[in-house]
């Protein structure tokens, strides 16, 4: 919970990692690649302010007590989801699994939510295991990672008949919210591998399955404003958002979170770290202090208390169905719920 | 042949202003400017050495074939220059694309069964996205000068105050092959080259306006994370 000029704001971490990158997880003969991923992340790092930046030791290896003080004591997070990525082409026991991050979940049950993943070419006979996953895990969501290199194949599609099956499965089993990885130019061979029309035909056809598409398809960002504007189960997760512009081009910032409120809207927008990449703590306080810099943005919608609520925690809380506290819902909400309570007792 | 020390000085200025014209795709911003190059020398004998570097080890390899083979074809162009040794340095697949640039294959020749089409579209793709973005520069100058944003449309191109960023949405137009006289719309459907009708304007100019966004705020997450690789590069104003 984060408290501010009279105002509390619950803090839902939608998009966070606890990871292991370092050098003993490194598939002998793919070194380069293991390096040249965990490096890569660690650039991004640098867009944040320089008080925040780790070693490359620290980064690649931090650990359980780095998390948890960073995310919960310093951090200001009430519930923090973790979205998984395997990479096991080049991470020998993989880069951030359903598996390491369950080991957290177990020791702290309240302050996690567990999202697990799924790879259609797993075929078939991935179905079942994956059941397994999301019944064992408690899992709601899933982290899909299309661009994730296997075998000769550099990556895959929701477009995929059999990416459909798992997302029947979903429905099914009541995992219903779809973290999709839309991201900065890394590492896809082909345009489709970060091309959002998959996620569009997808939102269309299960329409009781909400997409969030992670880092809203930066660069490409336009692309998904045009899809997100059309379907109403299409969310923008904020991870990387933040935490690349708001700090290093706080204009610039100002003009993605000014297209987002415009295309996609205050209430399908939410907040995520993309920890250990970015530490929570700046980006929920910037993201509280923030408004437009000058008139010059003038023709971009506003962003008010009530709307910081919601990205900061309260769409993800909904989407999670996890309480809130009384004292940080909305006015309107609260008021609803006191009502409620006031039927009740006649 | 060989030529003298200041000719061959005089030949690496033209072959580093050959560079400057050769722009990173999605960004639609020179590679020169971007701190892409970090080396451009053209020897006494004519021999161009150009070393390009990425801001990460795993940018994509697309955009980067393209800017290699680009890059090779702009300093192959200048006079004096008799072989281009062009290479990028520092990337999962610079080995690939070095060969394939080196030996002018396409893109999908390069990495055989990987990539499953030709660049071409994609490079086409981004242009229409720089000529999106380039027409909200554009507007956004005429409107300061005192241009009413609701008649936007029924201006020509010539009606754009004279200057680098008209120059530059003319010449992404032609490259299109879309209307690109003075006489023409200032507003165009970047896929057909049609004028924007009077009820479509509204959307269109937001998507411009959304677009340069998407441009902009990735050559900055680009640029910075070139800074924290290669800290010597120079830094953005």
């Amino acid at each position: 919970m984060y408290e501010k000029a009279g105002e509390k704001y619950f803090v839902v971490d939608s998009h966070m990692h606890f990871w292991n990158a370092g050098p003993a997880n490194r598939v002998p003969g793919r070194e380069d690649l293991a390096k040249g991923w965990i490096e890569c992340f660690h650039a991004y790092q640098s867009l944040g302010p320089p008080e925040t930046h780790w070693s490359i030791e620290k980064f690649q290896e931090y650990t359980e007590a780095d998390l948890m003080r960073d995310v919960f004591e310093d951090g200001h997070v009430d519930v923090a989801i973790f979205q998984p990525t395997d990479l096991k082409y080049w991470y020998t026991n993989g880069f951030n699994t359903t598996e390491q991050n369950a080991e957290l979940k177990e020791k702290y049950p309240d302050k996690f939510i567990l999202n697990t993943n799924f790879d259609p070419r797993d075929g078939a006979e991935g179905l079942r295991p994956f059941e397994e996953r999301v019944k064992r895990y408690g899992s709601k969501g899933v982290k899909l990672y299309t661009a994730e290199w296997r075998d000769g194949s550099r990556g895959w599609t929701l477009k995929d008949p059999m990416a459909w099956r798992y997302l029947e499965k979903c429905e099914e089993l009541g995992v219903t919210n779809v973290h999709v990885h839309k991201g900065p130019t890394i590492w896809p061979l082909d345009k489709d591998a970060f091309d959002v029309a998959d996620v569009d035909h997808a939102a269309t056809r299960f329409q009781g399955l909400n997409f969030i598409v992670e880092h809203v398809g930066l660069p490409r960002i336009e692309d998904f404003c045009y899809m997100a504007t059309q379907e109403p189960n299409v969310y923008a997760g904020l991870s990387v958002v933040t935490g690349a512009e708001m700090y290093s081009r706080p204009r610039f910032f100002s003009k993605v979170m000014g297209e987002l409120l415009y295309w996609v809207g205050e209430d399908k927008m939410t907040f995520g770290s993309d920890y250990a990449i970015w530490e929570p703590k700046w980006q929920i306080e910037g993201l509280v202090d923030w408004d437009y810099p000058d008139e010059t943005f003038s023709d971009y919608p506003r962003l008010g208390t009530e709307g910081k609520k919601k990205i900061l925690g309260l769409n993800a809380a909904k989407l999670y169905d996890i309480d809130v506290p009384q004292d940080c819902r909305l006015k309107e909400e609260a008021a609803s719920q006191d009502d409620a309570v006031l039927v009740e007792q006649t | 042949m060989t030529v003298s020390l200041d000719r061959a000085a005089d030949i690496t200025a033209a072959a580093r202003s050959a560079l400057g014209t050769v722009q990173d795709p999605e960004l639609a911003e020179p590679l020169t400017d971007l701190g892409f190059v970090s080396r451009c020398s053209v020897s006494p004998d004519g021999e161009a050495t150009v070393r390009l570097r990425l801001p990460t080890y795993f940018c994509a390899p697309n955009f980067a074939f393209l800017m290699v083979a680009d890059a090779h074809d702009a300093v192959a162009a200048v006079p004096g220059v008799r072989r281009v040794d062009v290479r990028l340095e520092d990337h999962f697949s610079a080995e690939a694309i070095n060969r394939g640039v080196a030996q002018r294959s396409g893109f999908a020749a390069s990495f055989t069964g990987e990539a499953t089409d030709e660049l071409d579209e994609l490079r086409a793709n981004f242009l229409r996205k720089a000529v999106l973005a380039g027409t909200d520069r554009v507007c956004r100058a005429m409107v300061s000068a005192g241009a009413d944003p609701q008649r936007l449309v029924e201006h020509r191109l010539g009606d754009a105050p004279e200057g680098t960023d008209k120059e530059r949405l003319r010449e992404r137009r032609r490259e299109l092959d879309l209307p690109c006289d003075d006489d023409t719309p200032l507003l165009v459907d970047p896929e057909s080259g049609a004028a924007v009708g009077a009820d479509h304007s509204k959307m269109y100019l937001a998507r411009a306006r959304l677009t340069r966004t998407g441009q902009e705020a990735n050559a900055g997450m680009c640029r910075g994370m070139l800074q924290a690789r290669y800290p010597q590069t120079p830094q953005e104003e």
